[in-house]
C-alpha cells in the first residue's frame, strides 16, 4: 500500500476514530485524515446519556483521544469541517471548501437526531446526541421539575432513568403500545415497564405528541388522546436520520444510510462504518443499519483490515447494553419475537438471569440481566456454537 | 507489555474477558478484574484486541514494558 492520498475518514466519532486506530494496528503507514463536523476532540457518546446525564462524569471524561494523541497516531484531524460533496471518479472529498484527495474513503458520519415538529427555538426542547446537546440538557434540567421524554426506546428509557434518579418527575411518552428495546420484539418490554413503574416514571404509551405548548419556553405537550403533559423540559428520543447528504450524486444507495456489501464496501474505494453504515448480512441476505457501539467498533476494525490486508472478516453478531435504575442489561444477537424467552441461569422474577430465545437448539439471541459474568460465559458458548455452525460464512460482495 | 485498567470507566460489557479470558475476568457487577498485567508474548495479540474492543476504552496497553 503506497502512501499517496491515503485514507480519508469522514466522521470523527467512535467509528471513524476506531477505523484510524485499526489502520495503524494493521500496520498502515500512509496518510490518515479524519474530517469532523464538531470543533472537539473525538468523544464517546454512550456516557452522555449515562454518566454525564447522571452528573457523575464531566464532559471532558468522554474524550477518546486528544490532539496530541491523534498526532502521535499520525492522524490529521480537520475539526469543524463538514464534508459537502464527493467526486468518486477524481477520488476527492470537499469539506468547507478544502478539496481533500483520497485513495480510500470511509464514511463514518453517523446519524442526526430527529426533532419534534414545530419545536424549533422553543427553550426546554432537547435531543441528546452530541456533547453540546448534553450540556444544554444539563442546563435545562437544573431547576426543572417535570421532564417529558418522548420515545420509548433504549435511549428514551435511559434518559428517563437518569432524569428520575436525579429527582425529577418524569413522564415517558411512546407511540407504540409497548416499549421497544432494540430489535428484540416485546420480550423485555414488560420487565422494563415494571422497572419504570416501580421508580415512579409515568408511562403514556400508544400516543403521539400533537403540539408543543409554551411560547418561548416549553410548558407542556398535548398528546393525541387530548391530554396535556406538563413539562419544563422535553427530551426527544424519537430516532435518528443517517447523515448522508454529502454522498448524493455518487451513485451509492443512500436511501437508508450507506448500503454496503458484507465487508463494508459501498463502491470501489468507498466504505462505511458506524451508525450510518448499512451492511449486508450474508446469513439473511438483508441489509440493516445497526446503531450499536460494539458493532461500530468491530466493523471499523474489519474495514481497516480490509483496506490494509485485503482480508475480510466474518460477520459479527450484534451486542449492546443498557443501564436502567442500576440494572445492567446486556443483549447479544436478536431475541426472536416468535419464540418464548427461556431462562438459562438465575430467575427472571429475581431480576438476575440469563435467558435466550432458542431455535433448533441454538440461541438466536441472549439477554443478561444483572448477571454480567454469567451472560458473558453464555455468550462465549453461543459465539462458539455459531462458528461451528457457519465455519466458512459466505461473504460475498453486493452488486456494486 | 504492560496492561492497566480503569475500573471507574468500565461499564461491564465483558468484551475483554470474552476475547482474552486468560488476562481479564469480571466481578459480580461485571466490572473488569485484571488477572495478569504482564502478558506473555503469546498473549500480546489478545491483549491488544481486548483493549481495542473495550467500549469504555478502559484498557491501556503499553507496548514497551
Amino acid at each position: 500500500m503506497t502512501a499517496g492520498a491515503g485514507v480519508v475518514i469522514v466522521g470523527a466519532s467512535l467509528a471513524g476514530l476506531t477505523t484510524a486506530e485499526g489502520l495503524r494496528n494493521e500496520g498502515y503507514s500512509g496518510a490518515i485524515t479524519l474530517i469532523g463536523e464538531e470543533d472537539r476532540d473525538p468523544y464517546n457518546r454512550p456516557p452522555l446519556s449515562k454518566q454525564v446525564l447522571a452528573g457523575t462524569w464531566s464532559v471532558d471524561q468522554t474524550t477518546m483521544r486528544d490532539a496530541e494523541q491523534l498526532e502521535s497516531l499520525g492522524v490529521r484531524h480537520l475539526r469543524a469541517h463538514r464534508a459537502s460533496t464527493v467526486d468518486v471518479n477524481a477520488r476527492t472529498v470537499t469539506a468547507n471548501g478544502a478539496v481533500v484527495p483520497y485513495e480510500h474513503l470511509v464514511a463514518a458520519t453517523g446519524v442526526v437526531a430527529r426533532t419534534l415538529p414545530n419545536s424549533r427555538g422553543v427553550r426546554g426542547i432537547n435531543s441528546l446526541r452530541t456533547v453540546d446537546d448534553a450540556l444544554t440538557l444539563q442546563r435545562d434540567l437544573a431547576g426543572a421539575g417535570q421532564v417529558a421524554v418522548v420515545g420509548a426506546s433504549v435511549l428514551g428509557c435511559e434518559i428517563a432513568s437518569a432524569a428520575r434518579s436525579a429527582g425529577h418527575g418524569v413522564t415517558l411518552i411512546g407511540r407504540s403500545d409497548a416499549l421497544r428495546f432494540g430489535r428484540n420484539g416485546n420480550h423485555l418490554s414488560p420487565m422494563i415497564a415494571d422497572l419504570l413503574h416501580e421508580n415512579d416514571v409515568r408511562m403514556r404509551m400508544g400516543v403521539e405528541v400533537i403540539e408543543v405548548q409554551g411560547r418561548h419556553s416549553v410548558s407542556g405537550l398535548r398528546l393525541s388522546d387530548g391530554s396535556v403533559i406538563p413539562a419544563d423540559v422535553v427530551v426527544a428520543a424519537i430516532g435518528c436520520v443517517p447523515a448522508v447528504d454529502w454522498l448524493s450524486d455518487t451513485g451509492i444507495d443512500i436511501s437508508d444510510g450507506v448500503l454496503c456489501d458484507a465487508n463494508g464496501v459501498a463502491a470501489p474505494g468507498v466504505y462505511a462504518v458506524g451508525d450510518v453504515a448499512r451492511w449486508l448480512d450474508p446469513l439473511t441476505g438483508e441489509a440493516h443499519r445497526i446503531e450499536h457501539q460494539a458493532t461500530a467498533i468491530e466493523r471499523a476494525h474489519a474495514v481497516a483490515r480490509l483496506i490494509v490486508t485485503g482480508e475480510s472478516t466474518p460477520p459479527i453478531a450484534s451486542f449492546f447494553w443498557s443501564e436502567l435504575f442500576g440494572n445492567r442489561i446486556l443483549v447479544h444477537g436478536r431475541l426472536a419475537p416468535d419464540l418464548p424467552l427461556t431462562p438459562l441461569t438465575g430467575s427472571i422474577g429475581d431480576r438476575r438471569f440469563v435467558a435466550a430465545t432458542i431455535r433448533s437448539g441454538r440461541p438466536t439471541g441472549l439477554v443478561g440481566w444483572n448477571m454480567p459474568r454469567e451472560f458473558r460465559q453464555e455468550r462465549a458458548r453461543v459465539i462458539e456454537q455459531a462458528a461451528q455452525h457457519h465455519p466458512h460464512p459466505a461473504v460475498e460482495a453486493a452488486a456494486n | 507489555m504492560k496492561i492497566s485498567v480503569d475500573t471507574a470507566a468500565c461499564i461491564g460489557a465483558g468484551q475483554c474477558a470474552l476475547v482474552a479470558g486468560e488476562l481479564f475476568d469480571q466481578d459480580d457487577d461485571g466490572i473488569v478484574m485484571l488477572l495478569d498485567d504482564q502478558p506473555t508474548e503469546a498473549q500480546y495479540a489478545i491483549a491488544r484486541r481486548a483493549a481495542s474492543l473495550c467500549p469504555a476504552r478502559a484498557i491501556t496497553v503499553t507496548e514497551s514494558a
